[in-house]
C-alpha cells in the first residue's frame, strides 16, 4: 500500500508538466498582486490602450476601485468613460458588429485571459510584437504567431525588429526597455488581478481555516485516543 | 473490550472540546451560505442612488424615478398646496411625523428638505400598491382638500406631504427615502448627505 | 422531559431501536485501518456537493447565453459565491479521490466477495451515476472544455451501430451541443441524478448493515460471538468509530481546504485552463482532455484504433468491475492471506490504472499510444488472470480472530 502511495506521488510532477503545455519560451512576469500602485498603473494603461476594443466585462469599476485602493472620485475621473455608473460592468467601447468587421473577429473579453493563458504568456505576448510587413497590421508576435491585432503599445515601445538570433530590438518608443517592461508588467498584474480578484482574500482566509482545522484535528486525535483505550 | 478504569473526566472534557470546536466550525461554514443571500454587487449597482434633475418639473407636476425597483415621486408643490397642509392636522393619523417613516431632516411639517419639492417612495404603507396622484380632484375623497394621493387598491388617502388620513386601512405615512441636494437643480435619491 | 419525548416518538416510529441497530449497538470490526476512512468521507463530500450545489443553482443561469457569465457572476458579485463554487468544484474532484480509494480498499481486502456482492453492485452503480453526474455538471460552466468535452463524449454514442447518429441527436436535442443540451443536463445534474444517488447510497448502507463490514483481515466477526451474542472482535460503531471518523474528517478537511484555498484549480486538473474561456462552437482548444477522474477510461478509448471497439472497450473497463465478485473464485478475502500471484496482479492493476490515467491526460503521440495499448491489455489481464488463478490459489491460513 505504501509502495502505491509512493508511486502516486512520483507520478504527480510529470502530470504537472503535462498540464502546463506550451512550447514557446515565456518570460517570467514576476508580478506582485499586493503592489496596488503597479496594478493601478496597469489599470490606467489597460483603459487607455486596450479597453477601446477589449472588455473586462465580468468585473465592475467599483469593485476594482475598492480592491486596488482607488478612491471613487479618482476611478471616475481617471479610468472610467463619462456617463458610466461606478457599479457598471467594464464593457468595451466598440459595438460588436463593428469590431467583427474591422478585425474579422470580436476582440475577446480579457477578464480571464491570465487564467486561460497564464501570466507569463500575457507578459511575453505584450513584449512579443515585431515588424512583419506581410501581416495586415504590419506586426507579428513571437508567442502568438499570425496575431490579428495591431501593436497598440507601439508609441510606448517603438517598433521592434527581429534579429538573426530571434531576439527583438525596439527603437523609437517613448519608453526605454526597462520602462516598457515595467509598463507591461503593470498591465499583466492588472489582468492577473482581474482573472482572480479574490486570490489574496482567499489565501488570507485559508490560513485561518487551516489553523482552525489543525486545532480541531489535534483535539479529535486525543478524543479518539482516549476512547480507543477501551479497545484491545 | 477491556475493564480498565475509564478516566471519565478527561473523556468528558475532550468530548465537550470536540463538540464546541466542531460546532464553531459548523457555524463558520454556515456563514458563506447565509451571506450569499445578501444583495449581490449587481443588485447593489442596480439599487445605487439615483440622480434626478428637478429644474424641469413644473409646479403641480409629479415625476416618477425608479430607485431599488420602487417608484419614487418627485412633486413640485404649489404655494396653495403647502398652505393647505397646515389645516389638515386634525384629520391625520400622524400629523407630526412621530413614526420613523422619514429621515430626521424630513421630520418637519412639509416632510421634505425644501418645502417646494416633495420626495417620497410611492408605495402605500398598507399592502404595497402605488397610490394615484390626484392634483385637482382629491376633493372627491376628502372634502375641502384640492390635492392628495389616493390608493386604488383599498382606498387609503394621503395628503400632499404623504401623511395618511384617519379612517383608511394604511397605518403609516408614506416613506421618505434618504436623499440630498447636490446643487439647486439636482437631487440624489438613495443616500443621506455625507454618506455618498 | 427528553425521555417523555423519546418515548412518545418510539411508540410511533422505531427511533431508538433504529439508532441502536445502526449506530449505538452496531457491531463493527475493531481492526479498521487507514483505508476505512473513505466511506464516511464519501458521505461527507456528498453532503458538501448537495449543499453547495443547491446554493449554486440560486444564481446559476442554465442557458447558452447566460451560463458562463453567471458563473463569473457567482465568482465575483455574489457574496462568498467564489467559496461556494470552489467548494463544489474541489468537492467534485475530492469525491472521485475518495471513491477511488474506497473502491481500492474493497479490492485489496476482498470486500466484494460473498456475502457482499450486492453491496459491491450498489457501490458500482453509485460510481456509474457519479460519473454521469460529474460529466453533466462539467458542461454547466459552459467553458471551452465543458463544451468540447461534452461534444466528444456524446459523440461516443454515435459509435453504436444503426441507431448511433439518431441517438446522439436525441441526447443533444440539437445538431450540436447547444442550449437545449445544457438545459437538460442541468435538470439531470441538479434533480434527477442526485435523487438516484441518494437512493443508491441509502441502499448501499442498508446492504452494508445487513451483512456487516469486512475488515483488513477478511475475517467474518459474526462467526465468533460471546455468550451475549456480541461478536468478540466487534466494537459498537458509536462511540469508537464516530470519534475515529471525526478525526478522519478533520484530517481530510486539512487537505481539502488546502486545495480549496491555495490551489482551487488543482494545477489545471480540477479546473482546466481552457474552461475559463466561454464556449465557442467554432474553435476547438488545442488539447482536449477530460477531467482527471475520467482519464484512465479515456486512455482505453483512445488506445483502441476503432471507433466502435474503443467505446466497447471503455464500457467494458467499467463493466468488468461489476462482475468482480464472480471473477474472483478464491474464498480468502484479504490480500494479507492471499497468494503472491494475487499481490502481483493487484500491484500491476494499480500501476496500469494510474499510468492509463496519466496517458489519458496528455496528448497522444505514437509512442504513448503504444504504451496505452500495453496498459489497456494489462488492465484487462488483471481480471482474466484473477479468474484463472483464483480457482486454485495457494493461500495462507486465515486467522479465526482479527489481528491488530
Amino acid at each position: 500500500m505504501k509502495k502505491l502511495l509512493i508511486a502516486l506521488v512520483t507520478l504527480l510532477p510529470s502530470l504537472a508538466i503535462a498540464a502546463g503545455g506550451g512550447n514557446v519560451n515565456l518570460e517570467s512576469a514576476n508580478i506582485d498582486l499586493k503592489d496596488n500602485a503597479s496594478l493601478e498603473r496597469g489599470l490606467g494603461l489597460f483603459q487607455q490602450y486596450c479597453a477601446g476594443c477589449h472588455s473586462t466585462q465580468y468585473q465592475r469599476y467599483g469593485r476594482v476601485a475598492e480592491d486596488l485602493g482607488i478612491s471613487v472620485e479618482d476611478m471616475r475621473s481617471k479610468y472610467m468613460p463619462a456617463d458610466t455608473k461606478i457599479g457598471a460592468l467594464m464593457e468595451s467601447a466598440i459595438p460588436d458588429a463593428n469590431a467583427a468587421k474591422w478585425f474579422g473577429a470580436m476582440p475577446p473579453d480579457l477578464t480571464l485571459v491570465a487564467r486561460v493563458r497564464g501570466e507569463d504568456w500575457v507578459y511575453s505576448y505584450l513584449k512579443g510584437f515585431y515588424a512583419d510587413s506581410s501581416r495586415p497590421f504590419g506586426v507579428n508576435n513571437t508567442v502568438f504567431p499570425l496575431v490579428g491585432m495591431p501593436h497598440v503599445l507601439q508609441d510606448l515601445q517603438g517598433l521592434a525588429v527581429q534579429q538573426d538570433d530571434g531576439s527583438l530590438v525596439a527603437t523609437g518608443g517613448l519608453m526605454n526597455e526597462q520602462e516598457y517592461d515595467q509598463a507591461v508588467r503593470d498591465i499583466t498584474g492588472f489582468l492577473v488581478y482581474s482573472a482572480d480578484p479574490v486570490k489574496l482574500e482567499r489565501e488570507a482566509l485559508g490560513f485561518w481555516v487551516l489553523g482552525f482545522l489543525f486545532i480541531f484535528f489535534v483535539i479529535a486525535y486525543f478524543l479518539k485516543k482516549e476512547y480507543w483505550k477501551d479497545v484491545h | 473490550m477491556s475493564n480498565a478504569p475509564v478516566d471519565t473526566g478527561r473523556r468528558r472534557f475532550l468530548t465537550a472540546a470536540t463538540a464546541v470546536v466542531g460546532g464553531a466550525g459548523a457555524a463558520a461554514v454556515a456563514v458563506p451560505f447565509i451571506k450569499s443571500w445578501n444583495p449581490s454587487a449587481k443588485a447593489k449597482a442596480a439599487g445605487a442612488p439615483v440622480e434626478v434633475n428637478i429644474n424641469k418639473v413644473e409646479p403641480g407636476q409629479l415625476i416618477r424615478v425608479e430607485w431599488r425597483g420602487k417608484p419614487v415621486w418627485v412633486v413640485r408643490r404649489t404655494e396653495t398646496v403647502l398652505n393647505e397642509l397646515e389645516k389638515l392636522d386634525g384629520q391625520l393619523r400622524d400629523p407630526a411625523s412621530q413614526e420613523e417613516q422619514q429621515p430626521d431632516y424630513a421630520k418637519n411639517p412639509a416632510r421634505s428638505i425644501k418645502p417646494e419639492f416633495f420626495i417620497a417612495v410611492g408605495i402605500c404603507t398598507h399592502l404595497g400598491c402605488s397610490p394615484t396622484y390626484l392634483p385637482d380632484s382629491f376633493g372627491e375623497q376628502v372634502e375641502g382638500v384640492t390635492a392628495g394621493f389616493f390608493c386604488p387598491c383599498h382606498g387609503s388617502k394621503f395628503d400632499m406631504a404623504g401623511r395618511v388620513f384617519q379612517g383608511v386601512p394604511a397605518p403609516l405615512n408614506l416613506v421618505i427615502p434618504p436623499h440630498q441636494y447636490l446643487d439647486d437643480n439636482t437631487v440624489l435619491i438613495g443616500v443621506d448627505k455625507g454618506e455618498a | 422531559m427528553v425521555k417523555n419525548i423519546v418515548d412518545w416518538i418510539d411508540a410511533r416510529i422505531p427511533m431508538t431501536a433504529t439508532y441502536n441497530r445502526h449506530v449505538g449497538q452496531y457491531a463493527t470490526p475493531k481492526n479498521f485501518n487507514f483505508w476505512y476512512f473513505f466511506g464516511s468521507l464519501a458521505l461527507l463530500v456528498l453532503v458538501n456537493q448537495l449543499l453547495t450545489g443547491i446554493w449554486l443553482t440560486m444564481n446559476y443561469v442554465p442557458t447558452a447565453e447566460g451560463a458562463f457569465a453567471s458563473v463569473e457572476y457567482i465568482m465575483r458579485d455574489v457574496e462568498y459565491g467564489w467559496l461556494l463554487r470552489y467548494m463544489h468544484s474541489t468537492g467534485a474532484s475530492a469525491f472521485f479521490v475518495v471513491i477511488y480509494l474506497h473502491m481500492f480498499r474493497g479490492l485489496i481486502y476482498g470486500s466484494y466477495q460473498k456475502p457482499r456482492e450486492l453491496l459491491w453492485l450498489f457501490g458500482m452503480l453509485i460510481f456509474l451515476v457519479l460519473m454521469a453526474e460529474a460529466f453533466m455538471g462539467y458542461l454547466l460552466p459552459w467553458g471551452q472544455m465543458s463544451y468540447w468535452g461534452a461534444q466528444v463524449i456524446i459523440s461516443l454514442f454515435g459509435a453504436i451501430p444503426i441507431i448511433g447518429d439518431d441517438l446522439t441527436l436525441w441526447i443533444r436535442g440539437d445538431y450540436v451541443v447547444s442550449g437545449a443540451t445544457l438545459n437538460r443536463f442541468f435538470a439531470l445534474h441538479v434533480i434527477a441524478l442526485p435523487l438516484v444517488l441518494v437512493v443508491l447510497v441509502f441502499l448501499h448502507l442498508i446492504a452494508l448493515h445487513e451483512v456487516g463490514s469486512n475488515n483488513p483481515d477478511g475475517v467474518e466477526i459474526k462467526q465468533n460471538k460471546d455468550e451475549n451474542g456480541w461478536p468478540v472482535d466487534g466494537i459498537p460503531f458509536h462511540p469508537y468509530y464516530t470519534v475515529k471518523d471525526i478525526m478522519g474528517v478533520a484530517g481530510f478537511l486539512i487537505v481539502f481546504c488546502y486545495v480549496l484555498f491555495f490551489m482551487p484549480e488543482g494545477g489545471g486538473y480540477f479546473l482546466e485552463k481552457p474552461n475559463f474561456e466561454a464556449a465557442n462552437p467554432m474553435k476547438t482548444p488545442e488539447h482536449i482532455a477530460p477531467v482527471w477522474y475520467f482519464t484512465p477510461f479515456y486512455a482505453i478509448l483512445r488506445a483502441i484504433p476503432d471507433k466502435l471497439l474503443g467505446v466497447v472497450g471503455m464500457g467494458l473497463a467499467i463493466g468488468v468491475l461489476f462482475v468482480l465478485p464472480w471473477l474472483d473464485r478464491c474464498r480468502v478475502k484479504s490480500i494479507r492471506y492471499r497468494g503472491l500471484i494475487h499481490k502481483i496482479n493487484i500491484a500491476q492493476f494499480t500501476v496500469s490504472f494510474l499510468v492509463l490515467g496519466y496517458l489519458g491526460a496528455v496528448p497522444a503521440t505514437p509512442e504513448l499510444t503504444v504504451a496505452a495499448r500495453i496498459f489497456t491489455f494489462t488492465y484487462f489481464a488483471f481480471f482474466v488472470a484473477l479468474w484463472v488463478y483464483s480457482k486454485n490459489e495457494k493461500t495462507k491460513p486465515v486467522p479465526t480472530r482479527v489481528t491488530h
